[in-house]
């Protein structure tokens, strides 16, 4: 192969593995918060839903359906904002999402791993 | 193959292949590879006869204009056309737009209906919408049958004599379904509609003659045919273009202008205002050579042929789903494998520099019908090889196996 093989390196077997068994996949049946984010290069739609009290996310969960990168992505974070103060979960960015994958991400698919961050985003408007 | 050796169908004349020796480029669809006999027209162009054309009193803007009206001959001989029917635009969602904000122009106020087909690349879809809102006129969808091909039961049920446009894509970027035009076209002119074809995906690949086909219009674009990016081609019948309202106002579409008033200038300048590109006219000129060179025929054969191989093929590898009409199809090839995002699809054969799209192709409504968000396309040309076929096979073969074990 003459370049390096990004697309191997996101596909790693602990990525697969999280995609087969996700975490938070499925519905709450009365959320506060709720929102449905579509990625626009694909078309994919990632529906998030919130239950918040006193200010802190206390329960998530994620459908919809998407590529490995976003559905990895949206396991992930939707573990991370369990608990978490929504003035944090505000301020999460691209970086915070890169971290939590620990791949590099090819930047044509930047756009499916920020996909459950832009829903959350939108929940919490 | 046979005979079909004989022409230089092959990628010796494209750089692209040179500088990616690996590079198995199945995105045609999308764009197409250029030969270096377009690249060195450009070249030349630029180094041998660059000047602003019309009115150029000097010899050099003379050399200019003669190149650029060269091009509309040549272009206008390729679709059976003549020369004052083409109309250099930059690429085929600009000629469509052009037709959407005019048309108004010549079509009687009582007819208010846009007829479209389920399969229409948004290209041919939103700038109809907003005609719509615009004017108030009503949208209809000739439908797509489970066997990836139109309804024409339903197209004769729904193309009226209220309907005003019925606008057509020739050959589906998502599904290669090669569409009956001139049928569709023999029914709305009886029912007095304007025809428009959206040509991109058949000029390239198939004989296209604007006079058989009898559409009032056709547009398509010429990076998708081995010329350069950034110029389109829009064809209309001479009595409506001089009927049609220009868009474009400006420099080098008037005959007459004063301070309150102006008088347009006569077809094809009349559509044509400001500095054209005139560099990208000549270098679709010059792949138009290299395909009459060939021989469309000779294209539409192999591609047959390559498509023929590629389906026979792919239908073995486990859990794949093809959405394609065989007995009437094109070099597009759309799929999904069970349980794996197409864009995962493209990601890993990226990885065995294997070049081909995935997702909605611009064909959003088209996928919803589908049940799918979108698939993975491989799409054809001649210069592709049977041997770029099996690449693909392997590198899908490798994904089943590393999504699944």
């Amino acid at each position: 192969m003459s370049h390096d093989n990004l697309s191997e390196k996101m596909y790693r077997e602990h990525i697969l593995e999280l995609y087969r068994n996700p975490s938070n996949f499925g519905e709450i049946k009365n959320p506060t918060h709720k929102h449905t984010e579509t990625n626009s290069l694909c078309g994919d739609e990632i529906t998030v839903q919130l239950i918040i009290e006193d200010e802190k996310i206390s329960d998530v969960k994620f459908n919809g359906s998407g590529c490995v990168m976003s559905m990895v992505s949206s396991s992930l974070l939707t573990d991370k904002i369990k608990n978490m103060k929504i003035t944090d979960v505000k301020k999460l960015d691209k970086k915070d999402i890169l971290e939590l994958l620990k791949i590099s991400i090819n930047p044509a698919r930047l756009k499916c791993v920020l996909l459950p961050l832009d829903s959350i985003k939108g929940a919490l408007k | 193959m046979g005979r079909l050796q004989e022409y230089k169908m092959n990628k010796e004349d494209f750089p692209i292949f040179q500088n990616h020796k690996d590079l198995v480029y199945l995105d045609n669809a999308s764009t197409t590879q250029k030969p270096k006999q377009v690249i060195n027209a450009i070249k030349e162009f630029y180094e041998t006869s660059n000047a602003n054309i019309h009115r150029g009193i000097y010899k050099l803007s003379q050399k200019a204009t003669e190149k650029y009206e060269n091009s509309r001959k040549i272009v206008a001989k390729f679709i059976n056309a003549s020369q004052k029917e083409i109309i250099f635009t930059k690429s085929t969602t600009e000629g469509i737009n052009f037709l959407a904000y005019t048309i108004n122009s010549i079509i009687p106020k009582e007819k208010d209906e846009i007829v479209l087909t389920e399969m229409e690349h948004h290209s041919n879809l939103v700038p109809w919408q907003q005609l719509a809102k615009r004017k108030n006129m009503k949208l209809k969808f000739i439908k797509v049958k489970d066997d990836f091909t139109l309804d024409m039961e339903d197209a004769k049920r729904k193309i009226t004599n209220k309907t005003a446009i019925l606008s057509v894509v020739h050959v589906s970027n998502s599904l290669g379904t090669i569409n009956p035009v001139k049928a569709l076209i023999k029914i709305s002119k009886e029912k007095g509609a304007i025809t428009i074809i959206d040509a991109a995906q058949s000029v390239p690949h198939m004989k296209v003659d604007v006079k058989n086909i009898d559409c009032d219009f056709l547009v398509f674009s010429g990076h998708k045919i081995l010329g350069p990016l950034g110029i389109g081609v829009l064809y209309g019948k001479k009595h409506l273009l001089e009927k049609l309202q220009p868009f474009n106002f400006g420099g080098g579409m008037i005959k007459k202008v004063s301070l309150e008033n102006a008088e347009w200038d006569s077809i094809p300048e009349k559509f044509e205002a400001g500095t054209q590109n005139i560099a990208g006219a000549v270098g679709l000129a010059e792949a138009i050579k290299y395909i009459e060179e060939i021989g469309i025929e000779n294209i539409e054969k192999k591609e047959k042929e390559l498509m023929k191989y590629a389906l026979e093929k792919i239908k073995d590898i486990k859990d794949i789903k093809i959405y394609n009409s065989e007995k009437n199809s094109a070099g597009i090839l759309s799929f999904n494998l069970k349980n794996i995002h197409p864009h995962d699809i493209a990601s890993l054969l990226d990885d065995y520099e294997i070049a081909i799209r995935a997702g909605h192709h611009c064909t959003m409504p088209l996928m919803e019908k589908l049940g799918i968000s979108g698939t993975a396309r491989a799409s054809f040309y001649f210069y592709n090889t049977f041997e770029d076929i099996d690449k693909l096979v392997e590198g899908l073969n490798k994904i089943n196996e590393k999504f699944n074990n």
